[in-house]
């Protein structure tokens, strides 16, 4: 209750809090075709590559005004994302490799040019560390309205162009021959998604952005069908990570925001792919177990009626368990007569032998004659 | 230089070295991203292991990252194989959480000991020199040249010794299962391999960075051969090249060694890129437009071919035909492609009219048999 | 919408497609008249889908020019439906089967706008042309190789084109699908719409169309199935496998072999 207070109260917990859910948001939401379109790891190459952005806007500027870093890391992760396309499309190189090289050498490049801003001692250079793993303390009233601005753009966009983007996403060859403009179309997704990663740097940092452009989106598939569901409901899944994380981070001494909104996020994902009704593995498992458990019973269900069907009235003729069970090499066969029993289809007499009974002896027949 | 700048240098470029000899298999086998993966997965083991050893340069980080990044593998492989998710979101999902437990263990527990984020992380190869191996009191270099020299030493021989299997179990994944090679034993093995030298090589460019030395020098030499032991020297050679120019360029600059590492190989890299020869940048578009004009002749002279004898000949062999609606050439294009063609002896002009001369149905004939199997 | 009737379906005039400057298509000539049932066929890598990516525009021509009645494709792209092979989409993907077929409209409808009632109405009855109407809500991963086919061919009615591109529909299809699919090729044809299709199975390329072009990098032979579809051009398409193509060349039926011919139809592996 008290963190609640808080959050109303504690100006600076209300900011960090309102950043990550916000970062959160919009990562979700375009992660979701991120994620569709097999681009997750294009996520991790533009947010490594976005930090000599960030840097060579600061040594340029001077400025530490968040919209300025926020343009330079945008600028850099789409040079990257270019890149990589250039590299694979001229050369033999494959896609990861690419990716992998370009990820590195910006990333490096950006360390350098952080260690001559160090060295130089700018004023501003400790605001700029904050970006290799995020710090979400740092983060201002100055910030949350760059973020907000940003953030309502992809999402506006996102929504004016929503069936667009949908078909691009799953028959790109169907959207080009309807005379959609394909390429264009990718650019501006591609760019949304690069100006959702830059958006949450600040926060969770370029190191472990990319996974709140996968992880909410994986969580959500789990739950839904439906794309416009798929979209709402990865976005959900990223603010909650980002508030929850960013509340967690603040309460714990020494705790890190951009790791703990990771792990918060994980887990979400993790507990989707266990319990989620459909497609989740604990359901597959039961359904898969109550599958084998139906065969058995019905396979006991037809040795019995073998049995009795040998005499006139199938119904009268009880037979011993254990010839039951030499019948069925696996175990399980008093089991299998007991869910019988409950479905009224074999009784037990009291010497412990067991019977059909007229229903039983019908579906016997049935699952006998339908099997031959 | 400095006697420990020496010994900088040599520690880079056997790391690079080392880094190279399994990076050719993961950029074959597209794995190149598992490299990025393994190496920021591999932090919680190596937290763990320096907590109970509180030693940086412990054999029992190597063996402990070299288990978390089997595991990690595993966890991928298992992750894609519910179906619930595509490898790629697998690999996104699993490394973040594995990096992420690492710092927070870091920054929660590592109060009392001695352990700096920056330095695991972005590597700190200044006092590399200043950890000595002294066995028995002799001094034999800086410990971690003897380490990533081993390292690197292991990953040759076993690149030697396994030297078909690793081939075939790259190419032919299915062949190399049914001769009894057992991919998957190949597979983890090379998994173990990578976790191994990214952990030894962290010191040198930082866990953050050592995907850089795996995936970089193998790009680039693969513009430059076809052969895999070729590869794997060009790529052992360009990886030390980079290695020794990012040490030149921090040296110069005063910056940070791992992260002019990271550029030294980006700058190698975009050097082949641009002016490999046959493969490089500038090659193919010199190809490109070369080719441009031999392929529009060629279509000249088929597109005459084609037509050859048939009632639309006439019609179909007029130079104004060609940069008509139909063909869709431009003027000044066609004017070049007829002027290129005329020069080669494909062709001879009869005013409007163009006509084939046996040279030009030859090469016709040639390009369209060539291709069309 | 003013169609031109004399000018022909689809005009191909000198199309060369290349692949990084290795021709997939040389010099391709084609018309198809209007109303035609039109297979496209040849052996493998013989640029069979190249070429109708090609008319699409999905892939850069290196010459050529495209017409669709009478005026270019980019002109009368509206007239132009098309169903990609079947493979090349991931069936995972997060939808339901009247959300795929409702994209048929998303380029008659125009950007931004959003599929309302009628879509969706055009979308049901498309449907139930292709047997699915009980299919409308089902998540499309759920869905057998026949009735993603179906699915895809209700997407291209809902276009309500005059030409239809449909590039190997037959494709691992159950034999009532594929019985289903040729009573709405037909149907189509009867409407005075025109219809090609990549094909395979030599066996039936007289049961199910009147025109023909065999194709194999450069155009071997088009014009109507009982002209063009002829052991001689069968030769020259499909190269060295005369052997075997002998078994069903419709010039000279072998006096035993004029029964049962099944199982030897597909070319393809």
């Amino acid at each position: 209750m008290s963190v609640l207070g808080e959050l109303f109260t504690d100006y600076t917990l209300r900011t960090v809090a309102l950043g990550s859910a916000a970062l959160g948001l919009v990562a979700g939401m375009l992660g979701a075709f991120a994620v569709l379109r097999r681009q997750s790891l294009l996520g991790d190459a533009v947010s490594h590559a976005a930090l000599p952005g960030i840097v060579l806007a600061f040594m340029i500027t001077g400025a530490k005004t968040p919209i300025i870093l926020v343009l330079g890391a945008a600028l850099a992760g789409w040079i990257a994302a270019l890149l990589v396309m250039l590299v694979v499309r001229t050369t033999r190189i494959k896609t990861d490799t690419a990716l992998g090289l370009v990820l590195s050498t910006f990333f490096g490049l950006g360390l350098v040019l952080l260690s001559l801003v160090q060295r130089s001692g700018g004023a501003g250079q400790a605001g700029l560390d904050r970006f290799l793993f995020g710090q979400a303390a740092t983060l201002v009233g100055d910030d949350l309205v760059t973020m907000g601005a940003l953030g309502a753009v992809v999402l506006a966009s996102l929504a004016l162009l929503w069936k667009e983007f949908k078909l691009l996403s799953f028959d790109p060859a169907f959207a080009g021959a309807m005379g959609l403009p394909v390429r264009a179309l990718d650019i501006i997704l591609t760019s949304l998604l690069v100006i959702a990663i830059v958006i949450g740097l600040q926060t969770v940092g370029v190191v472990l952005m990319s996974a709140m452009i996968v992880a909410p989106a994986a969580a959500a598939r789990q739950w839904t069908d439906r794309l416009g569901r798929l979209v709402l409901l990865a976005g959900l899944f990223g603010a909650v990570s980002g508030l929850v994380g960013a509340v967690i981070s603040s309460m714990v001494p020494r705790l890190p925001t951009g790791p703990t909104i990771i792990l918060v996020v994980t887990t979400i994902t993790v507990l989707s792919l266990l319990v989620a009704p459909e497609r989740g593995l604990l359901a597959a498992w039961l359904r898969r177990v109550r599958q084998r458990r139906q065969v058995e019973i019905d396979s006991v269900l037809a040795d019995l009626y073998r049995l009795a069907a040998q005499h006139d009235d199938p119904t009268s003729a009880p037979h011993e368990v254990a010839v039951l069970q030499t019948m069925r090499a696996a175990a399980g066969v008093r089991n299998s007569l007991r869910a019988l029993a409950d479905e009224g289809l074999a009784v037990a007499d009291p010497d412990g032998r067991w019977r059909l009974t007229v229903e039983g002896a019908q579906r016997g027949r049935e699952r006998v004659e339908g099997t031959t | 230089m400095s006697v420990p700048q020496i010994e900088i240098l040599a520690i880079a470029m056997i790391t690079a070295a080392g880094c190279a000899l399994v990076g050719v298999f993961l950029m074959l086998r597209r794995l190149a991203m598992l490299a990025d993966a393994i190496s920021h997965a591999i932090l919680p083991g190596i937290v763990v292991a320096f907590f109970l050893t509180e030693d940086l340069a412990s054999p029992w980080l190597v063996i402990a990252a070299a288990a978390t990044g089997v595991l990690t593998v595993a966890l991928v492989e298992l992750l894609s194989r519910t179906r619930r998710l595509k490898e790629d979101a697998a690999m996104g999902l699993v490394f973040p959480a594995m990096f992420s437990i690492g710092i927070v263990l870091i920054t929660r527990y590592a109060g009392n000991v001695h352990l700096d984020v920056d330095a695991v992380l972005l590597g700190e190869l200044a006092f590399a020199p200043f950890d000595r191996f002294e066995p028995g009191g002799h001094d034999l270099g800086p410990r971690h040249l003897w380490l990533m020299g081993t390292i690197t030493l292991i990953n040759l021989a076993l690149v030697m010794l396994f030297f078909k299997e690793l081939k075939l179990a790259t190419f032919d994944p299915g062949l190399a299962a049914s001769l009894g090679l057992a991919p998957v034993v190949i597979h983890y093995g090379l998994m173990t391999m990578v976790s191994v030298t990214a952990v030894g090589a962290f010191d040198a460019v930082g866990l953050v960075l050592v995907v850089a030395l795996m995936v970089g020098p193998p790009a680039a030499a693969y513009l430059l051969t076809d052969r895999l032991s070729v590869l794997l020297g060009l790529s052992v050679l360009l990886g030390a090249l980079s290695a020794a120019l990012g040490f030149g360029l921090a040296i110069w600059l005063d910056a940070s060694i791992a992260g002019c590492i990271a550029v030294g190989v980006g700058v190698v890299f975009l050097v082949v890129f641009l002016a490999a020869p046959g493969r490089g940048l500038v090659a193919e578009l010199r190809r490109r437009k070369s080719q441009r004009w031999e392929f529009a002749q060629v279509m000249l002279a088929i597109h005459l071919l084609q037509h050859e004898g048939t009632p639309a000949e006439a019609e179909e062999s007029r130079v104004d035909h060609l940069h008509g609606k139909e063909v869709g050439w431009t003027a000044e294009f066609t004017r070049r492609v007829v002027a290129g063609a005329v020069r080669r002896g494909l062709v001879e002009r009869d005013a409007e009219r163009l006509h084939l001369t046996e040279l030009g149905r030859v090469e016709a004939g040639r390009a369209l048999s060539g291709t069309a199997t | 919408m003013s169609i031109d009737d004399k000018a022909p379906a689809v005009r191909v005039t000198d199309l060369t497609v290349a692949y990084r400057h290795r021709p997939v298509l040389w010099d391709i000539d084609l018309d198809v008249p209007a109303g035609k049932l039109m297979a496209i066929m040849g052996p493998n890598g013989a640029g069979k889908t190249t070429l109708i990516k090609a008319i699409l525009g999905l892939v850069p021509a290196a010459a050529g020019r495209v017409e669709i009645h009478g005026k270019s494709y980019v002109e009368n792209r509206h007239l132009v439906g098309y169903v990609p092979q079947r493979g090349s989409v991931d069936w995972d993907f997060p939808t339901t089967v009247l959300d795929v077929v409702m994209m048929g409209r998303y380029g008659a409808l125009g950007w931004i706008k959003r599929p309302g009632k009628r879509e969706r109405e055009q979308a049901v009855v498309a449907l139930e042309k292709v047997g699915m109407a009980d299919f409308q809500g089902r998540q499309i991963s759920q869905l057998s190789g026949g009735q993603q086919q179906r699915v895809f061919l209700a997407r291209a009615l809902v276009q309500d084109a005059q030409v239809y591109f449909m590039d190997e529909p037959f494709q691992g299809v159950d034999a009532r699908t594929e019985l289903a699919i040729v009573d709405l090729l037909k149907e189509l044809r009867e409407q005075g719409r025109t219809v090609v299709v990549v094909h395979h199975d030599l066996q039936t390329v007289q049961d199910y169309f009147d025109w023909i072009m065999l194709l194999n990098v450069r155009r071997i032979a088009s014009g109507s199935v009982s002209e063009k579809f002829t052991e001689d051009n069968l030769r020259l398409a499909y190269g060295g496998r005369v052997d075997f193509l002998q078994r069903k060349a419709p010039a000279d039926p072998g006096p035993d072999e004029t029964g049962d011919m099944r199982g030897y139809g597909r070319i393809r592996p």
